[in-house]
């Protein structure tokens, strides 16, 4: 077994990074999968919350990187999944406890035991996003439909293409439908002109997101939100399958006109 | 063993011989094997080998050179997409697609006409990159919003221009900005400054030449007067 390494990382906070890694581990996990995933933003710790273990952190990522421990120690087992596992970060240290090759070497550990390597990347370019990507195999970059979120994700492509780990691949969060109709966001085809990379999923905002990370009951998991359907397809992209996007705001704009053929055909 | 034989294309300074995949020394052996069906065609021949991506070693390279000369064949150029190939043909003495570029442009400058300096740049600036360059830019590809350009001389972009561009840097008030889709975060030609426009979702898409008149920046329609021409 030869497993696929893959980070997540965004250049801006708040985009939804860490839900964008629970939810996509959750999902391969759901397939039938083995995955590891690790929080690499050392200091700020969340992925342990958005997974519901947080109360099980005994080791940490410092810790194996120190010696402190070994790497099957600092592996959290999910409470659902018995496949999936958690190397949380430390949260009283800070970035530089970790070097880029640190990373690679924990990560070659892992390497022959799993399918999917998940990292989780702090916000920045500096050197936690550093650590982060240097043992991907393949990028994610999370951004959502605005401007300034945009040129981070940008500036972020050129640094991956820099560092001959691009150009990567993308993922839309937050697509808010009826902003867009009323011209008040970009749309996803507004992004990819100017980002000019693979895309690989569109998530709608969804409240379930918010309200499922709180309980650590990643959104993935709810058949009814749409958000989780998002990423349950971007899961199933990753294993290869051809999936159709879902036509977020295509959908609503064809309906919206749709029925204002109907109604002047009527009047 | 299947026969196979390499592409061969006649030019100016000799014969280009694309060599296909395979192992450096499989694909070496094919090409000496095509050479010895056709010893007469070859003899006296001046060739260049265009070995794709693949990372050619001094060592193979030399070992190729040599037993070439060996059938009167002599390699003189290595065209290949690995720049690591390029810098060990090019110690080995011979040609590279860079270098016979480079002769060729000089020889159509001297045959014709001064030509001024200026770079060409394949590729997206990306938030944060950063070009600066002493004659013109001309880059092919988009200028995002958060990257510069810094030119002594004019700026041309075939594709969108969002970040920020100088031109005359030098203070040369000649200087022009061009882009297909021009809506630059903000400009300076010489000393002039003229902002862009803010940033918004949707923007029209508009080849537009930026340059001084009456001491201000003017904007004028790409198309119609296409300085190109």
């Amino acid at each position: 077994m030869a497993a696929k390494t893959i980070t997540i990382t965004s250049g801006k906070g708040g985009v939804g990074k860490t839900t964008a890694t629970a939810n996509l581990a959750v999902a391969l996990a759901n397939l039938g999968q083995k995955v590891v995933c690790i929080d690499s933003d050392i200091g700020l710790r969340n992925l342990d919350v958005v997974l519901g273990l947080e109360n099980r952190i005994v080791y940490d990522l410092v810790d194996v990187i120190e010696g402190r421990c070994r790497i099957k120690q600092a592996m959290i087992r999910d409470k659902r999944f018995v496949e999936l596992h958690l190397i949380p970060a430390a949260q009283t240290r800070d970035k530089n406890a970790v070097s880029p090759s640190d990373m690679v070497k924990l990560v070659d550990e892992l390497r022959d035991e799993v399918d999917w390597i998940i990292i989780d990347s702090p916000a920045g370019i500096e050197r936690g996003f550093r650590n982060a990507i240097a043992p991907a195999d393949e990028i994610i970059i999370v951004t959502n439909p605005d401007v300034s979120a945009v040129r981070d994700a940008d500036r972020i492509i050129g640094i991956i293409e820099a560092e001959q780990k691009g150009p990567g691949k993308l993922i839309l969060n937050r697509i808010n439908p009826h902003m867009i109709q009323r011209g008040d966001m970009m749309d996803a085809s507004d992004v990819l002109d100017l980002l000019a990379v693979k895309l690989v999923g569109l998530v709608p905002e969804d409240e379930h997101v918010i309200a499922s990370s709180n309980i650590g009951k990643p959104v993935v998991l709810d058949e009814k939100s749409k958000a989780g359907q998002a990423f349950r397809n971007i899961a199933r992209r990753l294993m290869g399958d051809e999936i159709p996007f879902m036509d977020l705001e295509i959908k609503e704009d064809l309906l919206h006109r749709l029925s204002k053929v109907f109604k002047s055909g009527v009047n | 063993m299947i026969e196979k034989k390499f592409p061969i294309k006649g030019f100016k300074e000799g014969l280009l011989i694309t060599l296909g995949e395979g192992d450096w020394g499989t694909v070496a052996l094919t090409l000496l094997t095509q050479i010895d069906d056709k010893p007469d065609f070859f003899k006296g021949a001046k060739i260049a080998v265009d070995v794709g991506e693949r990372v050619v070693h001094a060592a193979e390279m030399g070992l190729l050179r040599d037993k070439l000369s060996e059938r009167g064949v002599s390699l003189f150029a290595v065209i290949s997409k690995s720049n690591l190939t390029e810098s060990v043909a090019e110690t080995l003495g011979l040609s590279t697609h860079k270098s016979l570029l480079k002769d060729r442009g000089e020889n159509i400058i001297n045959a014709s006409m001064d030509g001024e300096k200026a770079v060409l740049l394949q590729k997206t600036l990306r938030s944060g990159m950063s070009v600066k360059y002493p004659g013109h830019v001309v880059i092919d590809g988009d200028v995002n919003p958060g990257s510069e350009i810094v030119a002594g001389g004019s700026i041309y972009i075939w594709g969108k221009l969002r970040g920020t561009a100088t031109a005359g840097a030098d203070g040369s008030e000649s200087a022009v900005i061009c882009a297909l889709d021009f809506n630059p975060a903000g400009m300076r030609i010489a000393h002039i400054v003229k902002e862009g426009q803010l940033i918004k979702l949707k923007i029209k898409k508009n080849p537009q030449k930026a340059f001084i008149h009456n001491g201000t920046i003017a904007l004028s329609d790409w198309k119609q007067d296409n300085p190109l021409k």
